[in-house]
């Protein structure tokens, strides 16, 4: 059981590198790996490879991994990327309150269905006032209670910007809980689900038990993720992470390309742009005056780093309220 | 009356020299049963750190419950010593004497369990040296562990100094005891023989450490209150909080100290130095704290139920008229204003056979209201929760949490019953001083005269 899940994981892998080999080989972040594997049958198609030493030579291309990332050592992923500052902006205008931001970052951290690291809320700020979806990620505050709190340095604020969680060093006091305002962070009571998601969005299934823990994936393997924050740990917090391990490949996270209504744009505040789903890239200062941009519950003096476009023309219906078992 | 205290001194020093080392009352039943509910508890640890805090009743809401209470009640008991051996040595008291031995034994086990109850509570306790090697001392739990560290210490000092007097006379009189114990009381009492000089060094050092300890209480529980303070929570995020904490303390540590003074009383037979005087003047004592406390009470919550600001509403709300109004009103006016009500009676209050019930009401009453400080805050977040999963949106502390708690109260229990095993629960040298200086009544020692050597009074009137 365990051997061949961590096989079909593997393989779906590598067919997503394949597909971009041809593209990666004229570059240079290429390596040759694998040969471990040579006994499977090669799919016959040849390609021309540029080792790191300077020499030319051809492979089979289903011997081929193509290396995403080069492996991010602890301390690097405490500094986090260089010339940074990740932000998120959140529309509430467009978001229809369906979801599936958090469907897709449950997704991609094998987190079981509702444990939600990005939230969906139904809001009414005062009786009279219309009730809008409010999707609640975390702030990654610049003024982060919570990472005031902890004792051992476990949840730290990193230079650009993103606030993460070293899970093998949180002794799980949960004082961090208790002092983030914004009740972003969960805690692993019992052994966390690990849950594989089939290809199909939403549709789970679960496998508690899995192989796949990342705990047994050695760190220096290409297949490990770059920042090891998101590995769920029995008697650890965790929450929100910005998905930092997309950012250094300059992918947007999950939940932004989740969302079909583009909802969330994502982006560095360095470069003064945040782009959505659809690729549209706009500038974010621009975007905040022109829709009036606010974060949430400024007064707290936090600083979060998700700022949100009031829900001014809605173009999805409100939530009905009744429904909603607030118990404000 | 010079000859009859010299007399009484002497009857004093034999008195308390025969009750060391003698059984507690039913002994092996007390102890058998209290050591069986703390192994048991015990036992639901080891079961918890196997499955992980799932098996107890926190979630993500509610991430601190009863372990975290627990804390803040332990830490609050061991507030009492400073209180008695510091407090009441400023101000002269006399009859504080036969007193100061309990105090610091209360200190010292609750201080113990305090730091224990923390560690239940972590996620990871295997990594608790990780403080020491990657402490941030930015965190208010750094200074928590500092802090109890600190008060652990002095208080362990402040019990042992005025144990050496005492040490050097057991090993100069007691006789017939075992080979082992003739040894530790020679080698504790570091070659005490009573010089002047001896004395005059003592009675320095436990001058120094009385001073010290005092704001080392006081830190140890206000910091503790800063745990929740510094979160910015509706309802913890109050400057009240440092001196709530420390005077609903010292209330708790004084009733606290009054159980534990009458279990004693009866278990190792001091009826004579355990009378009525202490009952009365610690019972005024817990009548003046309680009446402080509820007026810090209506201060915590009358100003900002006059308010009524949006986020304090729904809390307030939540605690006063809804999920949490039983246990509320009991600690307002069960555990607050009935005991002032009674203790005001001085018939009641030097009655031990009533002031016993009354502070282990005030005493219930403290350990609920600390509950009721932690828990229902946690259920108020600024975002709403909503569409929780089962069990989430509230918090019933499961029988393992029960279990580990009312392990901790045993093993609390347990350690200052053995701790008087080879030490006397009196300080016997200042006792005799304080007897040869000012007379029995004014240490409030009682019935001295009508009653012989080694007190075995079972049917002791009270
Ligand atoms: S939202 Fe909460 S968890 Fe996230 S950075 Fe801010 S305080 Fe920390
Ligand atoms: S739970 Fe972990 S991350 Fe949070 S404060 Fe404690 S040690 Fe730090």
């Amino acid at each position: 059981m365990k051997a061949e899940d961590n096989n079909s994981r593997r393989n779906f892998l590598r067919m997503g590198m394949i597909t971009t080999a041809t593209a990666a080989v004229a570059g240079i972040g290429l390596s040759k790996v694998l040969s471990k594997d040579k006994a499977e049958k090669g799919s016959g198609e040849e390609v021309k490879v540029l080792s790191a030493d300077g020499k030319v030579f051809v492979a089979d291309s289903s011997h081929l991994k193509l290396k995403t990332h080069t492996p991010v050592t602890n301390a690097e992923s405490r500094i986090g990327i260089p010339g940074k500052k990740f932000v998120m902006v959140i529309d509430l205008a467009k978001c229809e309150g369906c979801g599936k931001c958090t469907i897709a970052c449950n997704k991609m951290h094998h987190l079981p269905k509702q444990r939600e690291w990005i939230k969906v809320l139904e809001m009414q700020d005062s009786h009279d006032s219309a009730p809008y979806w409010f999707v609640k990620p975390c702030f990654h505050c610049d003024n982060p209670p919570c990472t005031k709190v902890c004792p051992v340095d476990a949840t730290f604020k990193r230079e650009d910007g993103i606030v993460a969680i070293d899970n093998e060093r949180c002794i799980g006091c949960r004082f961090c809980m208790a002092a983030c305002p914004y009740s972003a962070r969960v805690f692993n009571w019992s052994e966390p689900m690990w849950v594989e998601y089939s290809a199909k969005q939403g549709d789970t299934t679960s496998k508690s038990t899995c192989c796949s823990k990342i705990e047994d994936v050695d760190p220096t393997d290409n297949d490990a993720p770059p920042e090891r924050f998101f590995e769920s740990k029995k008697g650890c917090v965790e929450k929100c992470d910005f998905c930092p391990h997309m950012a250094r490949e300059g992918k947007l996270p999950c939940c932004v390309t989740g969302c079909g209504k583009d909802a969330i744009y994502f982006g560095d505040q360095n470069e003064d742009a945040v782009t959505n789903k659809s690729g549209q890239t706009v500038s974010l200062s621009q975007l905040l005056e022109d829709k009036a941009g606010y974060r949430f519950m400024e007064e707290l003096g936090t600083k979060p780093r998700v700022y949100y476009l009031p829900p001014v023309n809605r173009q999805f219906p409100k939530p009905d309220m009744k429904n909603s078992e607030s118990k404000s | 009356m010079e000859h009859n205290n010299q007399k009484l001194v002497e009857q004093v020093e034999r008195e308390l020299l025969s009750t060391i080392g003698q059984k507690y009352k039913n002994e092996r039943f007390w102890i058998g049963l209290l050591t069986v509910i703390s192994l048991f508890g015990v036992g639901a640890w080891i079961y918890q750190l196997k499955r992980g805090l799932g098996v107890t009743g926190m979630r993500d809401y509610v991430s601190w419950g009863l372990y975290i209470a627990l804390l803040f009640f332990f830490v609050g008991i061991s507030l009492i010593g400073a209180l008695v051996s510091s407090v009441l040595r400023f101000t002269g008291t006399k009859w504080r004497y036969p007193l100061l031995r309990i105090a610091e034994a209360v200190t010292l086990s609750a201080i113990l369990f305090a730091g224990v109850m923390p560690v239940l509570d972590m996620g990871h306790p295997e990594r608790l040296y990780y403080l020491v090697t990657n402490g941030r001392i930015q965190s208010p739990i750094l200074w928590d562990v500092l802090a109890i560290a600190t008060y652990f210490t002095g208080s362990l000092i402040y019990f042992y100094l005025p144990l050496v007097p005492d040490l050097a006379l057991m090993r100069d009189k007691l006789t017939g005891i075992s080979k082992f114990r003739v040894w530790l009381n020679k080698f504790m009492a570091i070659n005490w023989t009573g010089t002047p000089l001896q004395h005059k060094l003592l009675k320095r050092a436990m001058g120094i450490i009385s001073v010290v300890i005092l704001p080392c209480a006081i830190s140890v529980h206000t910091i503790s209150a800063w745990l929740i303070a510094m979160t910015m929570r509706t309802g913890w995020n109050t400057s009240i909080m440092g001196p709530y904490f420390v005077f609903g303390a010292l209330m708790a540590g004084c009733a606290m100290m009054i159980l534990v003074m009458a279990l004693l009383r009866n278990g190792y037979r001091l009826q004579h130095y355990l009378g009525h005087t202490h009952f009365d003047k610690l019972g005024m004592l817990l009548l003046a704290l309680t009446a402080f406390y509820l007026y810090l009470n209506i201060n915590k919550y009358g100003v900002p139920a006059y308010n009524m600001e949006k986020d304090e509403k729904e809390f307030l709300d939540d605690l006063m008229f809804g999920r949490y109004k039983i246990p509320f009103w009991f600690v307002q006016i069960g555990g607050l204003v009935i005991p002032i009500i009674l203790l005001s009676f001085k018939k009641i209050r030097s009655s031990i056979r009533y002031i016993v019930p009354v502070a282990a009401l005030v005493m219930v009453g403290a350990i609920v209201n600390r509950y009721l400080i932690v828990v229902p805050n946690m259920l108020h977040p600024f975002v709403p929760i909503q569409h929780p999963l089962p069990g989430y949106d509230s918090y019933n502390p499961t029988w393992i949490e029960w279990a580990i708690s009312t392990a901790g109260f045993t093993g609390f229990i347990l350690f200052i019953i053995l701790l008087f095993k080879p030490f006397p629960v009196i300080t016997i040298w200042e006792t005799m001083e304080s007897v040869e200086k000012n007379g029995v009544d004014e240490v409030g020692l009682e019935y001295m005269s009508n009653q012989k050597y080694a007190p075995r009074y079972e049917n002791y009137e009270n």
